[in-house]
């Protein structure tokens, strides 16, 4: 169903323009701005377990208690509410309509809905800092049954707190998700093919099919939780004695839990990894003036990264006393998951090659993403292949690996992002210096505090260890490299307050932006106002005639091809015209 | 549209000019939409029945049905109830037909007979909760019984939410204006309840079944 | 440029990085080389792609860098250079995943004649048990675990009696001969984890799981819990000592087998008021981080500490007397002892139930003549032997 102009009312009042919009680059904006918020909760909690690790005993309001709740809530809060909505619900609801030419999400009123229902879910989450007992402290995985028992901070009210807010969030994902899925395969605009579209669109497309399958397992596994914590069930729960008392549960199987919260954590990753793959693959082909390189493999290898991201989810769990001869399966599932991805970054990289590379901003940040992933992505081969995770998992190896892949990469991403598409969200350019200083201390400063992590993790230190007083094997070199770590996890959050200002100085203050400043073919560029206006296209809709990656083009005057301009006489990128340009 | 051949284009090859009505001839979103919603159902529900065929290999698992004393010893009310969604899910595919035909006194006559089967379904499950409960089978008595009432309960919540989208097709079929889109609405809802149906026969199944199935099942699963 | 330079650095620092910190493997006291050895074969293969791919990407950065009148190359795809990538890709994969998976399979395969050790992890603490004579081990189940019975063996089984219970968390090992150790957990999951063993595993309440090594050197090493398991996660200690055979006979001679401990414990001597405190002690929790033979705990031990002089947080001190010691059960974090967290929850107890505990603390601190049975420990390494006695001091 495609929209007609005239279902578009405009809104007039500031409260239906702004709070309960149904535009999707209102509610984009809405997605991220809460999501930002709550990344810095999750920003702060982690600098303040820095805190203790590096200086143990100094701040004295950390107790061992606390801690595990910082780590926990900073876990969860990154993961889920930080960086899925923000990729899915900031960049999907930005971008999809508009790269795909459509005036709006298929279903705006649920596209409102879901917002709102995520901002519950971040509220209820908020709402357990402040519950007798505090947020639970399980750690962001919430294995029962030590989620709900005591020895655990927050096992009263604040894991029932976190498990409602994850059902509330999966209500908002799918409705999100539903929307973004449904609008790429339905609201394409005339000419706009599958296979024409942006790698951004294949990347949430992908990742927003990959929440509808995998958020469902988390489901499964919160509601039993949930009963088992309040009902008295026995899901998860074998015959227990805790603290000295036999707690009448029988029979329950903690491994369950294991198995349905990492069907849904493995896809999970990838629910983060796609987006950033297809922000990552966009940034640099712009910013190289060069066609993405092997467009296909790269479609190909998404949708194949998206399937085997469903058959390796107890790469996880070598050691949790499953069944041994898992092993054997899941390792090699997970490591036939790195061929996809090694040809994504091949591709990225060959696209850097013969290209013609300007160092913007944006191609800054993509560029320490492809590092930052590198480095995550080999430090997955030890862990995904089993006998040689065995020794290094749970230990600080295992930190550095998922914080390089999973959080530093897509973050690196998310800001590339951000400094590429403010110009079209706000109509102004951020400011390029302060950019570039966020880039170096960003990039510099995470690399220097995971690097040495993974050697920490080869030495055997455990992860989830609120101080290692007394252990003999570790040397007291280890704790200077701790206190050094801690000392680059600071200053690295502090400049992420540069970028703050410069996001909000640069709204009001910043140099005012082209409508297409960076000289990009894809359709998001080619609207007739900056910032786009409700329905996005004027009068009439954008009709495609090529493909996203018309940079450089030989014979063509300008080094792009704007995806909506015709075709003309010979068209050029057929084999006759490609031979002719190869040098 | 094959996905392979989709996948195996060369987009940067000048393409034929699309066809001006390309996007009238698609599926129409809502459709799509609802397709994707049952698809994510799909993933629930199989993962439910996956935890629940685990924990039932497990030693303390006491079968619901098969035998005297058994929570489900008599598996009548759950059949009754069984009859009804199935009328509601014929009384609905029924009102699909009348919306295309644009028979609308006859559409508001099925579509209210589907809700009412829909309510009595629900009441009909409340009525076998009270009676398990009269019984002292609480949610904790059992693992089986824990999957019964949560099941259950699920389930009927979504039939709920399909009761609130009824209420919002039976508005526009009430107005007497002509509507374009009532059809596809009702047509909508019918698919949902066939597939509410489904799920319940699925269910219903699961929780009915003897030991020996289970372990049966569990076995071709590799669960055992 | 300046990226280019600085993708450079960052290689050549990691480089350097890796070749130069002192932070690597530690030692290895196992028979596990193996395991170093494809994390080595991994290492070698995956760091070479790191570097191969910083320094393309620096050298294009540099190469291919924008100019006034450049212009990038048009080039959709080239199927035979990714061709060639994906064959070699999948060959790096290959030569790191056989050799994973064939160290996999000896890690799954127990040998026959490893001995049999079985581990208990209950927050926060290690315990073990050895097969008696009968090579078996008895029954067990949460329902029997009690003060007396810590590792919830069934008494009616009688493969259980003549299994040996060791006192304490330490466990020792003879030297080069393969062990099987079984796991169990009582309330969550923990996970023994020796570094210098490499191997680990979970222990999962609710069933058995195991893992195996073999001991190559001598020595004393730390156990550490590697799944998060509550607060004292990071503080749940124990040790293996790997020693040679003899020792090792030694050692096993001399621990009590299931069935002295609990003919031991019905003859205890504690009075009605204690008896029933240190129940309570036990249904409470207080357990979990007071210990009762002097070990270091969450909370301060009790062992010894009715009547002595205890420095508080704030500087002051403190005579853990009965007023005292009531006071501090009622209002946990009103007074803190020095070095200890406010973690300590207000447990609802009357005032009969203050009263036994504090009689249970005070037997605890009274210096018997009484000497302690079986003691296999050391002086000066004292066993959690609250089985047998209740942790009075020698």
């Amino acid at each position: 169903m495609t929209h007609d102009a005239d279902t578009h009312h405009e809104p007039s009042s500031f409260w239906t323009r702004y709070v309960w919009s149904q535009d999707h680059k209102v509610i984009a904006i809405q997605y991220t701005l809460t999501a930002i918020a709550i990344g810095l909760v999750g920003l702060v909690l982690s600098n303040l377990m820095r805190l203790q690790l590096g200086f143990p005993g100094r701040f004295d309001f950390i107790d061992a208690a606390a801690y595990y709740q910082y780590v926990t809530m900073h876990g969860m809060i990154m993961v889920i509410y930080l960086l899925t909505a923000l990729l899915l619900g900031g960049f999907g609801n930005y971008l999809i309509p508009l790269m795909v030419g459509a005036r709006d999400m298929v279903f705006p009123y649920l596209n409102m809905l879901s917002f709102w229902v995520y901002l519950l879910a971040v509220l209820v989450l908020v709402a357990s800092f402040f519950v007798p007992g505090g947020p639970t402290g399980a750690g962001w995985t919430l294995y029962p049954p030590q989620a709900i028992l005591p020895g655990t901070p927050g096992t009263d009210w604040g894991i029932v707190l976190m498990l409602a807010s994850l059902v509330i969030f999966i209500v908002a994902a799918t409705m999100g998700g539903l929307n973004y899925v449904t609008t790429v395969l339905q609201a394409r605009t005339r000419g706009m093919t599958l296979m024409r579209m942006p790698l951004t669109v294949w990347g949430i497309f992908t990742a927003s099919v990959l929440a509808l399958l995998a958020f469902p397992a988390l489901f499964v596994a919160g509601m039993m939780m949930l009963l088992d914590k309040l009902a008295g069930t026995s899901f998860f729960m074998p015959a227990i004695v805790s603290m000295g008392r036999e707690l009448g549960h029988e029979g329950g199987s903690p491994l369950l839990f294991q198995h349905l919260f990492w069907f849904f954590g493995h896809p999970e990753v990838y629910i983060v990894a796609l987006p950033a793959f297809g922000i990552v693959s966009d940034l640099i082909s712009t910013h190289a003036r060069k066609n993405i390189f092997g467009y296909r493999m790269m479609v190909w290898a998404i949708v194949a990264i998206g399937g085997l991201s469903f058959v390796v989810w107890a790469h996880h769990m070598y050691v949790s006393g499953m069944n041994p001869y898992f092993g054997y399966f899941f390792a090699t599932t997970t490591l036939i998951i790195a061929v996809p991805t090694a040809i994504k970054v091949y591709n990225w990289v060959l696209t850097l090659w013969r290209g013609n590379i300007h160092l913007t901003v944006p191609m800054l940040f993509a560029i320490g993403f492809i590092c930052s992933f590198v480095l995550g992505g080999i430090t997955g081969l030890f862990l995904g292949n089993v006998s040689v995770d065995i020794p290094l998992s749970d230990t600080y190896f295992v930190v550095a690996h998922f914080h390089m892949v999973m959080g530093v990469a897509p973050i690196l991403a998310i800001f590339g992002g951000i400094y590429h598409w403010y110009p079209k969200v706000t109509g102004r350019m951020l400011d390029e210096r302060l950019g570039r200083l966020h880039f170096w201390v960003t990039f510099l400063g995470t690399y220097a505090i995971y690097f040495p992590m993974h050697y920490l993790g080869f030495l055997g230190m455990p992860r989830r260890y609120y101080s290692f007083e007394d252990y003999a094997f570790i040397p007291d070199s280890a704790q200077d490299l701790n206190a050094f770590i801690t000392v680059c996890a600071l200053v690295v959050a502090a400049f992420q307050f540069l970028f703050l200002f410069n996001l909000v100085w640069s709204a009001f203050r910043g140099k005012p932006a082209e409508s297409n400043p960076w000289g990009a073919t894809t359709l998001e560029w080619q609207t007739p106002e900056t910032p786009p206006r409700h329905g996005n296209w004027g009068e009439a809709l954008p009709v495609v005639h090529r493909w996203a990656y018309d940079y450089s083009v030989p014979g063509a005057k300008r080094d792009f091809i704007p995806q909506t301009e015709p075709h003309e006489g010979a068209p050029p990128g057929t084999d006759e015209a490609l031979a002719e340009a190869r040098p | 549209m094959n996905l392979f051949a989709t996948l195996a284009d060369k987009p940067w090859l000048a393409q034929p000019a699309p066809p001006p009505d390309e996007a009238a001839r698609r599926m129409p979103a809502a459709r799509v939409g609802v397709l994707w919603l049952l698809a994510s159902l799909t993933a629930l529900f199989s993962l439910f029945a996956v935890a629940f065929l685990i924990r039932a290999q497990l030693p303390d698992w006491e079968a619901l049905a098969g035998g005297a004393g058994r929570p489900l010893a008599s598996l009548a009310p759950l059949w009754v109830n069984t009859a009804w969604l199935a009328t509601a899910s014929v009384t609905l595919q029924a009102a699909s037909l009348f919306a295309r035909r644009g028979r609308s006194g006859a559409l508001r006559a099925a579509l209210a007979a589907g809700a009412l089967s829909a309510l009595a379904f629900l009441a009909g499950q409340a009525l076998v909760w009270q009676q398990l409960i009269a019984q002292g089978h609480f949610i904790a008595t059992n693992p089986s019984a824990s999957f019964f009432y949560l099941l259950t309960a699920l389930h009927g919540a979504h039939l709920a939410g399909g009761l609130v989208a009824w209420v919002h097709v039976a508005r526009r079929a009430w107005r007497p204006a002509a509507d374009a889109r009532l059809a596809l609405g009702v047509a909508l809802c019918a698919l949902y309840w066939h597939f509410l149906l489904a799920v319940w026969l699925f269910v219903f199944a699961l929780l009915a079944a003897e030991p020996a199935t289970l372990v049966w099942l569990a076995e071709i699963c590799g669960l055992r | 440029m300046v990226l280019a330079v600085a993708l450079i650095l960052v290689t050549v620092a990691s480089v350097l990085f890796h070749f130069l910190s002192p932070w690597w493997f530690t030692p290895l006291a196992s028979n596990w080389k193996l395991i170093d050895d494809t994390i080595l074969i991994t290492l070698v293969i995956t760091g070479g792609v790191f570097v191969a791919v910083n320094l393309f990407i620096a050298w294009a950065l540099i190469r291919y860098r924008h100019r006034p009148g450049r212009r990038a190359t048009y080039e959709p795809e080239n199927k035979k250079l990714e061709g060639w990538l994906t064959i070699g890709t999948s060959l790096g994969i290959i030569a790191m995943l056989a050799p994973g998976l064939y160290v996999y399979t000896q890690m799954i395969r127990v040998p026959e004649d490893a001995i049999v050790v079985e581990a208990v992890g209950q927050q926060w603490q290690w315990r073990f048990r050895l097969p008696g004579e009968d090579g078996r081990l008895g029954r067990t189940g949460a329902a029997f675990v009690s003060l007396d019975n810590p590792l919830g063996l069934d008494p009616d089984d009688p493969d259980g009696h003549d299994d040996l219970i060791v006192p304490g968390p330490d466990l020792v090992l003879p030297l080069d001969r393969p062990v099987l150790v079984l796991l169990r957990a009582h309330d969550v999951l923990h996970n023994f984890y020796v570094p210098q063993f490499r191997v680990k595993m979970d222990l999962v309440p609710g069933l058995v799981s195991r893992f195996w090594f073999t001991p190559t050197a001598t020595g004393r090493f730390e156990i550490l819990c590697a799944e998060l398991c509550g607060v004292g996660h990071w503080n749940m200690r124990g040790h293996v000592e790997v020693v040679d055979k003899s020792a090792y006979r030694e050692w096993r001679a001399a621990l009590p087998t299931f069935g002295a401990v609990l003919a031991a414990a019905a003859d205890d001597g504690l009075d009605e008021a204690a008896r029933r405190g240190r129940e309570l002690a036990r249904e409470r929790g207080c357990l979990a981080c007071h210990t009762l033979d002097g070990a270091a705990g969450i909370g301060p031990t009790w062992q010894g500490l009715y009547g002595a002089e205890r420095p508080l947080a704030d500087g002051r001190s403190v005579r853990a007397d009965a007023d005292y010691l009531a006071e501090a059960i009622r209002d946990p974090n009103a007074t803190l002892v020095a070095g200890f967290p406010a973690i300590m929850p207000r447990v609802d107890l009357s005032e009969a139930e203050v009263d036994a505990l504090v009689a249970f603390i005070r037997s605890l601190g009274a210096p018997t003549a009484e000497a302690q049975g079986a003691d296999p420990m050391p002086p000066g390494d004292a066993p959690a032997a609250n089985e047998a006695a209740h942790g009075a001091p020698r």
